[in-house]
Formats: C-alpha cells, sequence, structure tokens
C-alpha cells in the first residue's frame, strides 16, 4: 500500500469517527425507508385537550412522531417516557411529537392519564375518521414518522426500540437540515467521493 | 376500507387480531322459580392473553359478560380465574386469561315467567394484547335458547 493510500485510509477513518460522535453523525436507522418508498401522511384536524385544532399539515417542514396509543394499552405506557424525552430534547431542532388516543371514553381516561404520567406534547382524542384515514388502527401502539415533507418514513406497530425511534428521528432530522443546507456534506457521503 | 394506497396500508399496518370464539350453548331448560347454570365455552386464539375479570392494574379492561334483562335473571356469573403473567411491557406479572376458558352463569326465572321457550342475549367484553401490541376492546355476542317449564 503506498503512503496516499495509507494516508487516505486513515483519514476516512478518522471522518468516520468524526462522524460517530458528531452531533450531526449519521446514524443507521434501519425503520426508515428510502424517499421514493415513502407516502404522504393523510391530514387531519382533531382537538387538543384545550380544545384547539391540531392540523397535521401545519407541521410541515418539521420531523412528526406520531403515537396512536390508549390509556388500557400497557405496551404504550412503556414508549410514552421516551416520547416525553424526545420532545423535550428534540423540539428545538424540529421535532414535533402528536399522540392520538384512541380511547373510546375520549378525555374521561385520557386527562388524567396525561396529568399521571406528565406527558409534554400535544394529545388528542382519535375518532373513526382518522382511524380509516390512517388503514385501521388496531394494533396500539402504533407510531409513524413523518419527515419533513410530510411523508411516512417509519411505522412501527407495537413497541419498538427506544434506539431505533432515536436513530431515525436523529436520521430525519439530519437528513432535511442537510438537504436545505447545499453547503454542509454529511461525512460519510464525504468518505465515499473520496 | 381503507383509503391509503396499498403500498401505505398493508403489512406494516394489519395485524391479525384476537379472536374470541364462543361455543353456541346448547338450550337452557329452566323450571319456574327454580335456577340453571350455564356453561359458555369459549375460546381466545394462539398468541393472545386477556385480561381477566379482575386485572391486576386498574387501567386495564376487564374481561366481562352481561346478558340483556329478559326471562331469566342473571344471579351470578363465575369467571375463569386470571393466572399471572409477566411480560416485556409491564412492570409486574399481570392477570391474564388465555385459550379455552369457561364462563358460567346461573340464572334465575321468576316463579310467574311464562313457560316455553325464549331467548336471552349476552356479550362478552374483553380486551387482548400480544407480546408487544394490544387490540383494541371486542364485544362478542352470545344467543342462549332458554326453555321455561
Amino acid at each position: 500500500m503506498s503512503v496516499s493510500q495509507v494516508l487516505r485510509v486513515a483519514a476516512a477513518a478518522a471522518l468516520l469517527a468524526l462522524a460517530a460522535c458528531s452531533p450531526n453523525r449519521t446514524v443507521s436507522a434501519q425503520s426508515v425507508r428510502p424517499n421514493k418508498d415513502r407516502q404522504t401522511a393523510p391530514d387531519f384536524v382533531l382537538k387538543d385537550s384545550l380544545g384547539t385544532p391540531v392540523k397535521l399539515s401545519d407541521f410541515k417542514g418539521k420531523v412528526v412522531l406520531l403515537d396512536f396509543w390508549a390509556t388500557w394499552c400497557g405496551p404504550c405506557k412503556i414508549e410514552i417516557p421516551w416520547f416525553i424525552e424526545f420532545e423535550r430534547k428534540n423540539k428545538d431542532k424540529g421535532l414535533v411529537v402528536l399522540g392520538v388516543s384512541m380511547d373510546e371514553d375520549g378525555w374521561t381516561s385520557v386527562k388524567p392519564y396525561v396529568k399521571e404520567l406528565g406527558i409534554n406534547y400535544r394529545i388528542m382524542v382519535g375518532d373513526s375518521k382518522i382511524e380509516q384515514q390512517y388503514g385501521g388502527i388496531d394494533a396500539l401502539p402504533t407510531t409513524l414518522l413523518i419527515d419533513r415533507e410530510g411523508k411516512i418514513a417509519s411505522v412501527h406497530v407495537g413497541v419498538a426500540s427506544k434506539q431505533d425511534f432515536e436513530d431515525a428521528i436523529e436520521k430525519l432530522l439530519q437528513t432535511n437540515t442537510a438537504s436545505r443546507q447545499p453547503g454542509l456534506v454529511p461525512p460519510a457521503a464525504y468518505v465515499r467521493a473520496n | 376500507m381503507s383509503l391509503l394506497p396499498l403500498t401505505f396500508a398493508p403489512t406494516s399496518f394489519a395485524q391479525t387480531g384476537p379472536v374470541l370464539t364462543v361455543t353456541p350453548p346448547s338450550k337452557l331448560k329452566v323450571k319456574r322459580g327454580g335456577t340453571a347454570t350455564l356453561k359458555l365455552a369459549t375460546s381466545l386464539n394462539a398468541g393472545f392473553h386477556a385480561n381477566s375479570s379482575t386485572p391486576s392494574e386498574s387501567y386495564l379492561i376487564p374481561l366481562k359478560l352481561t346478558w340483556t334483562p329478559g326471562v331469566l335473571e342473571p344471579v351470578d356469573i363465575d369467571y375463569p380465574k386470571g393466572h399471572l403473567q409477566k411480560y416485556s411491557f409491564s412492570e409486574k406479572p399481570l392477570s391474564v386469561i388465555t385459550g379455552a376458558i369457561d364462563i358460567s352463569t346461573k340464572f334465575k326465572a321468576a316463579p310467574a315467567a311464562p313457560a316455553g321457550p325464549a331467548m336471552m342475549t349476552g356479550k362478552i367484553r374483553f380486551q387482548a394484547c400480544n407480546d408487544n401490541a394490544c387490540f383494541a376492546p371486542k364485544t362478542v355476542e352470545v344467543k342462549l335458547t332458554v326453555d321455561i317449564e
């Protein structure tokens, strides 16, 4: 191996190490669909606990974590604290967490539960229309990650791993940020190009 | 019907949900002023568990059988005892039922009940989960033919 080849490999390794440590590291999020396979998320308007209408399309430009859940759903209870954390950590980076409860008795069950768990993101009560729009939400939790273009980038039915969510969120926040800033080249792309 | 394109709706959302099968009960004969017990044989499909009639957590929906008022009065309903099972999503074991279960109802006929055939309608409400997801509560209707003697 020539000196230049050794230097090139060393440079690539250094860049990969940098990529892994950097806040903008390139992450592997296997659940995230390629852009070409993404469908536009059906738009909806639901009211939050204060009666304020929440319209999905108003969040275009943000990454949206849309969680269908219910108070009687044990697996949902595992994920909710993660979503509270994601909202807290990433809201300034462009993440919006929305929870749609599928409880039949609506706010009667949902309001005390939201208070008990200290949910910091917006909660709405779902209806048959949104259930139908999203292909029939049968199993809970069902969680979608919607990219900044309003397209569904990933769907999780049942409890997913926290790491998978974190990687997917980071990837979606990062990818869109990178694509909006032509001067910023993700490290991995740089390595491949060189 | 889904309003979504086929590329969006299928495998990721569609799951085979829980099904509670109820064996149609035989005709129940009851003497006027007397009592009789009906044993309903039911079965939950494999891979699912439903909360017992006495769930271990207050937020869980219990197994429940109700009868629409009719010629017979249900005086006692005996549910199967749940078994405690720990799941990855629960901090402590949950009281659940799985597989084949019987639910018994003791009926009483009023002394003045009209003799002859009649029908009673019951509803079993249950809420089931598998290892990592839960399904909306479901209700199964039960029709019972009664013969008052």
